[in-house]
């Protein structure tokens, strides 16, 4: 009972976090048909920050630090990259993709390749015991910022102008635009909302993990994507259910079947939901790849 | 002029779409901007709104759309109903509407719940699961929401019953007589109706402008530019045309002010500025189901 207890909790907690990152990603997906392959490096960046100002200012402000500089690199790279290839899908999966090389390998450059060590608070450090078990304390900060991000994003999206505006964008943006709307802000409003998201889950992350390296954001990513694409588009609830079953099945293949297979176990749920549902949001992405295929092909004739 | 295009030419996906389309739209009244299915009618309207990429001069008010945004160009006093009505099926009738509230203007709820009260009615209900009229009501209802200086409505009536078709006429009429429209509609009962001058494209170029009324009295001419009397007419496969005579409704021939002029319901006021006057004056029904038609995708 107990074990199956600490595998629940560190499942959700891996859950928690595959839903900070997903869900940035499929508002950004959902609202500009951009696959964010830089996504991995803004949690990276965010992780990096919040254990470099960890030495510097109390825990809490550290995670804070993490987040801010997660939405800063976002809405950077949003305004100054992505803005101009909204039209053009090839170049901006290159774009995207090539940054989340560049800056792991800016930070592998600086802080080294090697898994720094998170030493978290003395609040954090211990476990607390639940039915039997010695769970620690981080997990329960993991799933509560998640609850609190879910929640967030939910009333975000449903009671404020942006939040419409980033529903109707989904759905089609043009329209949005047709109606007067500059799309573009909430373009850029919710990329700082992703960036955001992943940095909160680098600097939390790095506590649940117990230390920062330069690829953990890009190794986080793959399974977030497969969040997404189980999850759907735009849809919070899809999004945190699919991450809670992502994290608790590759927990508990992990722990029963060997070490690894859990990794394997969330491949063959994602065809499992693919062959059983089809899927919309891998329709999309399908369309969105093959536009940049078909873009490449084109310019190479 | 209120909106002026010069030589616009618009390519997609590698073909001239619009080949140098020039024609002013009339600062009052319906323009119509008409011709058979694929001349380029949609993405005339696309190109005024900045929503394809074009070429040639655009002047609204004066001012060049060119360097705009399809948001600057909208917030200009553009409002734009799309040919697939363009309403968003996830968000509620009310969500849709908000969506449309541009700052700083009022927004003109009572009128659209006067024209429209099923919007209010209906105002909790995600817009997807309203019927085609009832959506169309949406897409109309968020051009009338802000003080608009023109209205972009494009094939209003595509896809519905004879009924709803002379609901949406008859609204259609009223937000004429307060801003000026440019209309593309192939019901031409309803275009007879409504509009005064009108713009004939034909292979992405204007083919013919003048008087609607004189170019719909020609029958020759009718033909050859907007293909009515092949076999494809509505009201040959429908019947509707038999009972519900264009004729019969409206006087074939005559201008639109001429009709009013001389139409023995009284004339609604023109140039009031209580947005409610327009409901009030309501005429009874005229109905213009259209016994012809240029389109081609009626069943
Ligand atoms: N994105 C695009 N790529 C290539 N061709 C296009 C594109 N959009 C429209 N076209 C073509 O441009 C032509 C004009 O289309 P448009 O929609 O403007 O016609 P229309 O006059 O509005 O027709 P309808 O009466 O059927 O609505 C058509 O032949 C259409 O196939
Ligand atoms: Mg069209």
């Amino acid at each position: 009972m107990s074990t199956l207890t600490l595998l629940a909790l560190t499942g959700l907690g891996l859950g928690a976090l595959y839903f900070l990152i997903a869900s940035g990603l499929s508002l950004i997906f959902g609202l500009m048909d951009v696959l964010n392959f830089a996504h991995g490096a803004f949690l990276t960046a965010g992780a990096y920050a919040a254990w470099w100002a960890d030495g510097h200012l109390p825990f809490y402000l550290a995670v804070a630090f993490g987040v801010a500089v997660g939405a800063a690199i976002a809405a950077v790279v949003e305004t100054a990259l992505i803005r101009g290839l909204y039209a053009r899908p090839r170049e901006q999966i290159l774009v995207t993709v090539g940054l989340g090389l560049a800056i792991p390998a800016l930070i592998q450059g600086v802080w080294g390749a090697d898994a720094r060590t998170v030493t978290p608070p003395k609040a954090l450090a211990g476990t607390v015991g639940l039915l039997g078990a010695r769970v620690p304390t981080d997990r329960f900060v993991l799933l509560a910022a998640a609850l609190a991000v879910f929640a967030g994003l939910k009333v975000f999206l449903a009671k404020t102008r942006y939040g419409l505006v980033v529903r109707a964008g989904v759905e089609d943006r043009a329209m949005v635009t047709a109606l007067g709307i500059d799309v573009r802000k909430a373009f850029t409003l919710v990329f700082a909302i992703g960036g955001a998201l992943a940095g909160l889950a680098g600097a939390l992350g790095g506590v649940y993990f117990g230390s920062v390296s330069p690829g953990q954001g890009t190794s986080l990513l793959i399974f977030a994507f497969v969040v997404v694409v189980i999850g759907g588009l735009g849809s919070t609830d899809g999004v945190a259910l699919a991450a809670i079953a992502v994290g608790l099945i590759q927990q508990f293949t992990n722990y029963y079947a060997a070490s690894g297979l859990g990794d394997l176990a969330v491949v063959v749920m994602l065809a499992l939901v693919l062959l059983v549902r089809g899927n919309p949001v891998l329709d999309r992405v399908a369309a969105s790849v093959g536009a940049a295929v078909k873009s490449s092909v084109g310019r190479a004739a | 002029m209120i909106l002026e295009l010069d030589d616009v030419r618009v390519t997609l996906g590698g073909s001239q779409i619009l080949q140098g389309v020039s024609f002013p739209v009339a600062p009052t009244g319906v323009t119509a901007l008409l011709g058979r299915n694929g001349v380029g009618k949609t993405t005339t309207v696309k190109a005024i709104l900045g929503l394809v990429p074009r070429t040639g001069t655009i002047r609204f008010h004066g001012e060049g759309l060119h360097r705009l945004r399809t948001h600057e160009i909208v917030r200009r006093g553009i409002g734009y109903a799309p040919e697939d009505r363009g309403v968003f099926a996830k968000l509620t009738v009310t969500e849709n509407l908000a969506l449309a509230e541009r700052r700083g203007a009022q927004h003109a709820y009572d009128l659209v719940y006067e024209l429209f009260p099923e919007l209010k009615t209906r105002g909790a209900q995600p817009a997807g699961t309203l019927s085609g009229g009832q959506q169309q009501m949406v897409a109309i209802g968020r051009t009338l929401l802000n003080d608009n200086r023109l209205l972009v409505i494009d094939e209003p009536t595509k896809g519905l019953a004879p009924k709803v078709v002379t609901e949406v006429a008859e609204v259609l009429e009223r937000a004429a007589e307060r801003v000026p429209m440019l209309l593309v509609e192939q019901n031409l009962a309803l275009v007879k109706r409504l509009a005064g001058d009108g713009v004939v494209l034909a292979a992405g170029q204007v083919v013919h402008r003048g008087p609607v009324s004189e170019l719909l009295a020609d029958a020759e001419l009718t033909r050859e530019l907007l293909g009515v009397g092949q076999a494809r007419g509505v009201g040959q496969t429908l019947g509707v045309g038999r009972t519900l005579g264009v004729g019969q409704t409206v006087g074939v021939g005559q201008t639109r002010r001429e009709r009013s002029d001389t139409s023995s319901h009284p004339a609604p006021s023109r140039g009031t500025t209580d947005p409610r006057s327009i409901v009030k004056d309501r005429q009874p029904p005229k109905e213009v189901s259209a016994p012809e038609s240029t389109r081609s995708d009626a069943p």
